[in-house]
């Protein structure tokens, strides 16, 4: 083969631009790869609101349910431990849960529509797992000076028994707060956010 | 060649000759083991890398024969396994196989990589060997890990709920990337669908891939030695190193000897501690996954805990992934870290045996540590250990330039 004559700008031209062309289109090709591994139509439509009668929820008792594959935790709270929301803050890393993912409805300080149940996402702001609820207020294997709360098993991180985070653990912040709303006195909803809240 | 003796001898090497004109079968037997020269001096850590591939095999074939009886899906896997384990005929030999198998794997590769840094085999001129070696112990963490959540026990799930929350640390990206690689909004259905596909299909190509690389690179260098000198630097006329030996039938041999040994102990584990008293598997992996209730004590596998301490040690969620990245990371850059002009530790000073061993003792302590209850003294001796684990990447860098070494011998001594 003689390669007299050849227009080489003309070659590494037509290489350049094949290579491009060729390179967009094995791109896109990739895009329903990718795609196809996003949660699927019917993973989404599963996220519906589920409704729970807290009717025989006893004082500091927590029902656990699950919502949008979440374990979600309704804690009766007693008195004393609203008491002392206001005597551990100053060992909380976000107090005010400024920094926290609640509905502005649960912004207040107890973080609940009722301050008595406490409605919250269980899964640690960590790594997800589950904490357990410690409600003894007294020394424990992992804190010397426990005032009882949420402690999570996998990597030691505490919460109150508002769900806020202590300092110098590993979850950056506080416990999650769903969407929820009371149906009647007795009843609540979790997906569904109070009429006129945003 | 010698004249064949007989008839059948002759049409044998006419077949060979046939052969070899459209395969080059002799050609590669002769590249990659008759005239493949290895040094004489190899030792007892020179097992580790023949045994690796034996363990690779044995994966991939009890594998395959597990995955005609496992069932890839969250309400049924846990069941297939109990009944690959009580129904299956053998079915419970080729798990235990299998679920040994990958411990074994780490426990060689470890040994393998600790090889290197006694007798400076990652350094020049084998730095993209050990890349190469590197890339396949990533991979191999992720095939452990996709496998450890197929059984769909207590510790499958919520080790892969924390393992897939490591990349919700990332800023921004992070909470939508863990829904793309979970399929779903918690780890479900699909998530263990793909692990699955993963674990079977993917990632043993990939590593297979790997393994082919990593052996023409060891062959394009040849291998080094306890005595860390270049073998090829002494050569007689026909250009064979004079401290080499042809890998078959002298390597063959010998690591045919090793793979005896090794199945002794392989099948001893088998037969009578499969479960290694929770280490190879965990207690709590025998009781179903059950997305509502943590269990009391979340940790991985033996083979993660050094790297899983080192992310309990650090408060702070972002700051402990990146810690923990980069203690495994770092590993790839040893080839240049180390700028001693010796490569192996029998003519390097003290000082890097001092390092070696205090390197060695804080990757042993922080495993340990990563299995335990986590009480706050554990957690400060952590921070400790995590602090000296990467000391020791600084001051080799430092210290192994300047550091003092012993004359290296021009000829392989032992």
């Amino acid at each position: 083969m003689s390669s007299d004559g050849v227009n080489k700008e003309r070659r590494r031209f037509l290489i350049a631009t094949t290579s491009v062309v060729g390179g967009v289109g094995a791109g896109l090709a990739l895009v329903p790869f990718i795609k196809s591994l996003n949660p699927s139509a019917k993973a989404q439509a599963v996220g519906a609101p589920v409704e729970i009668n807290i009717g025989k929820l006893e004082v500091g008792q927590l029902l656990k349910v699950q919502w949008r594959g979440q374990t979600i935790g309704i804690l009766r709270r007693t008195k004393e431990m609203l008491d002392d929301l206001e005597l551990v803050a100053p060992d909380l890393r976000d107090p005010d849960s400024s920094e926290s993912e609640q509905p502005p409805y649960a912004g207040n300080e107890y973080r609940a529509i009722r301050p008595e149940y406490l409605v919250v996402n269980m899964h640690c702001t960590h790594l997800g797992c589950v904490p357990q609820l410690i409600p003894e207020v007294g020394p424990q294997p992992f804190d010397e000076n426990w005032k009882g709360g949420f402690y999570c098993p996998c990597h030691k991180s505490k919460f109150d028994v508002a769900g806020r985070v202590y300092k110098s653990v590993p979850a950056p912040t506080n416990l999650r707060i769903p969407p929820y709303s009371y149906l009647d006195d007795k009843t609540l909803i979790i997906g569904v956010s109070p009429e006129g809240a945003v | 060649m010698a004249k064949p003796a007989s008839s059948l001898a002759r049409q044998a090497t006419a077949l060979m000759t046939w052969v070899d004109k459209r395969l080059p079968v002799t050609e590669f037997w002769n590249a990659h083991l008759a005239k493949y020269y290895a040094p004489k001096n190899f030792n007892f850590w020179y097992y580790m890398g023949s045994l690796a591939l034996l363990v690779l095999v044995i994966q991939i074939v009890t594998g395959i024969f597990l995955t005609m009886h496992y069932k890839p899906a969250a309400t049924e896997a846990f069941a297939s396994v109990e009944y690959i384990m009580r129904d299956v005929d053998w079915g419970w030999l080729i798990r235990y196989m299998h679920s040994s198998g990958a411990s074994f794997f780490f426990i060689l590769v470890y040994l393998h990589m600790f090889r290197s840094l006694l007798y400076g085999s990652h350094r020049k001129p084998r730095e993209l060997l050990w890349i190469f070696g590197m890339f396949i112990y990533l991979l191999l963490m992720a095939e452990a890990f996709f496998g450890y959540v197929l059984p769909w026990g207590q510790m499958s799930y919520w080790g892969a709920q924390v393992i897939i929350n490591l990349f919700g640390a990332i800023p921004t990206i992070g909470e939508p990337l863990t829904e793309w690689i979970r399929g779903d909004y918690f780890i479900s259905d699909a998530t263990l669908n793909r692990f699955f596909a993963l674990h079977v299909i993917a990632v043993p190509i990939a590593l297979l891939g790997l393994v082919v690389l990593h052996l023409s690179a060891l062959h394009q260098t040849g291998s080094n030695n306890p005595d860390g000198i270049e073998i090829k630097e002494h050569k007689d006329e026909d250009g064979v190193p004079l401290d080499g030996i042809p890998f078959h039938p002298y390597y063959t041999v010998k690591d045919i000897f090793g793979v005896a040994m090794f199945l002794i102990i392989f099948a001893f584990i088998i037969f009578f501690w499969p479960e290694a008293g929770g280490l190879f598997l965990e207690h709590d992996n025998f009781v179903p996954a059950n997305p509502l209730v943590t269990p009391e004590h979340i940790k991985p596998v033996w083979y993660f805990t050094p790297f899983y301490a080192i992310l309990k040690a650090v408060p702070d969620k972002l700051m402990g992934v990146m810690l923990m990245g980069l203690s495994v990371v770092v590993l790839f850059f040893l080839p240049w870290l180390d700028r001693s002009p010796v490569k192996s530790i029998r003519y390097k000073g003290v000082w890097y045996k001092i390092l070696v061993f205090t390197f060695a003792v804080a990757f042993f302590r922080l495993g340990m540590l990563g299995m335990a209850e986590g009480t706050p003294a554990q957690t400060w001796e952590m921070r400790v250990w995590t602090f000296v684990y990467f000391a020791f990447f600084i001051l080799l860098f430092f210290l192994s330039k300047g550091g003092k070494t012993k004359p290296v011998p021009e000829r392989v001594k032992h």
